[in-house]
């Protein structure tokens, strides 16, 4: 199966630091891939390769001609002066039907918002917005940068079972950033963890096989997430350098 | 037309047709925190007015020509520099007012009603200048209707809109022409130093009182015309210049904005309810 969007062997690089460097990944139709790593390891830079809207300095980015690409930022903050409904919001790049609208807001659980102002939305129900305007259009690659960020547990795990569905119905690739570096989607096809590089790449255990994880949270872990098994073959010291001795 | 010759009739069309374009214009300018890149659009205007004047050249097109290469300076400048963009802008707006009045005092064969250029002389608009107003406002708008995709989704969020395919890019060095005009053809109606404030005060009192985008720019253009409107009869029974007599008009408008009339109405139909 050819990929969505590819990145070989891709770097970026600011003021003379590499952001991040030697990253490659492919996405292909109904596959999730998940990226993790700390504050500052270049996930957003890796996505932004990914979305076409940084050029990388090294290595090269291709996307599939002709595919809709839909894109969930980490952070989006409305200027007061600006009056913006949750229609208009949907509205932003293209104009959709009604109908589609509230399919994707009912498929978020925000339906009842429609006409709400942006800026009164809570973290929670905004980021739900990000995502019900995401689906909207029914992309083919679909970025999330940290799309549960300000959600609480029982709405993340509620969000994680969206995207399922999304991928379900959509069937479209989905490139997801999560700052969490042990649990992800159990629906997830690759992990790659992120420090500056490519630190380590797998695929996500089942948590809910995991006798640790059960002896930890009981039974009822929620079948939805996943546990990812970090396998390191170095260290990063604080200064910022890499250590290959063990 | 004999209506032509009437210039008291010249300059209320020439002042409701760069109102009704200043309405969505301002919003711009609002939502995307850029009233100080017109004022130093503006400044710069005085630069085009002397060489107008030494050259014998038509002064809207030399100003909008030198609101373009400031404009263009500004990008160029952005690129080139790590200064923050309101430290670039002192420095053109000042630095090119500055070079204006210099190439003034040297050229003293020409005199400049100065006056007039900074506060507007709207009663001597004539049908060359209204036809500006008009057809260079008309070919703002409908570019203005053409990029107001791209120009929006931009100024909600950059890299989303490049991301999903628009060029918000180059819609922003369009719209910044398109404000070099606004300047260019808004020199004689309201004055250099005065213009960003009919870009600004109709943009905010509307914001006051809508609840979409679109809303606010039409309703914008409605307050800009009612201002003229009014600041014009004014300042014809007060003999006060035209361009801060809008303003004037223009503040008060807003202030009546900012009372909750909404509030009120709803209020007085609980109080009757009950």
């Amino acid at each position: 199966m050819d990929s969505l969007i590819e990145l070989k062997n891709c770097g970026v690089t600011r003021n003379q630091k590499w952001l991040v460097r030697g990253v490659s990944l492919k996405v292909s139709q109904g596959q999730i891939v998940t990226l993790i790593g700390p504050n500052g390891s270049g996930k957003s830079t890796t996505a932004k390769m990914a979305l076409g809207i940084l050029k990388p300095d090294e290595g090269s980015n291709s996307i599939k001609d002709n595919i809709k690409i839909s894109y969930v930022p980490q952070k989006i903050s409305i200027d007061w002066s600006l009056p913006l409904r949750v229609l208009d919001f949907m509205n932003l790049i293209e104009k959709h039907k009604i109908s589609e609208i509230t399919d994707a807001l009912n498929m978020t659980g925000i339906k009842h918002l429609i006409y709400r102002d942006v800026r009164n939305l809570s973290g929670g129900e905004f980021q739900r917005l990000l995502m019900s305007r995401a689906i909207v259009k029914k992309p083919n690659f679909l970025v999330l940068d940290e799309p549960v960020q300000g959600v609480d547990y029982p709405g993340e795990i509620a969000l994680y079972k969206t995207i399922q569905e999304i991928v379900k119905n959509i069937n479209c690739g989905i490139l997801l950033i999560s700052h969490n570096l042990h649990v992800v989607m159990s629906q997830t096809d690759h992990v790659i963890c992120l420090n500056g590089h490519v630190c380590c790449s797998g695929v996500p255990k089942s948590i809910v096989k995991e006798p640790e994880y059960i002896k930890l949270f009981g039974k009822n872990i929620d079948p939805t997430l996943a546990f990812y098994q970090h396998e390191h073959d170095h260290e990063h010291l604080p200064d910022g350098s890499v250590d290959h001795s063990h | 037309m004999p209506m032509f010759d009437d210039f008291i009739f010249r300059a209320f069309a020439a002042g409701i047709g760069l109102a009704l374009i200043t309405g969505p214009l301002g919003c711009f300018i609002v939502w995307r925190r850029l009233s100080y890149f017109g004022d130093t659009i503006a400044h710069s205007a005085l630069l085009g007015v002397v060489i107008a004047y030494a050259l014998n050249f038509n002064l809207i097109i030399s100003v909008f020509a030198v609101s373009c290469f400031i404009a263009l300076s500004l990008l160029f400048l952005q690129r080139k520099t790590s200064l923050p963009d309101d430290a670039l802008l002192g420095l053109l707006a000042h630095s090119v007012l500055a070079i204006g009045l210099v190439l003034l005092g040297i050229l003293s064969f020409i005199r400049i009603d100065l006056m007039g250029l900074l506060f507007g002389d709207i009663l001597s608009v004539n049908v060359t200048d209204l036809m500006f107003v008009w057809i260079g406002g008309s070919i703002v708008l409908v570019v203005l209707i053409l990029i107001w995709r791209p120009l929006f989704a931009g100024t909600v969020n950059l890299e989303l809109a490049k991301a999903e395919g628009l060029n918000p890019d180059l819609a922003n060095a369009i719209f910044t022409v398109l404000i070099a005009s606004v300047i260019a053809i808004s020199i004689k109606i309201v004055g250099i130093l005065l213009i960003t404030g009919l870009l600004i005060i109709p943009a905010a009192a509307s914001r006051n009182l809508s609840s979409t985008p679109i809303q606010m720019a039409i309703i914008s253009s409605i307050i800009g015309v009612a201002c003229v409107f009014l600041g014009l009869q004014s300042s014809m029974i007060w003999n006060s210049p035209s361009g801060p007599t809008i303003l004037a008009i223009a503040l008060g408008v807003f202030i009546l904005t900012l009372l909750p009339l909404k509030k009120l109405l709803i209020s007085k139909k609980k109080n009757r309810i009950k």
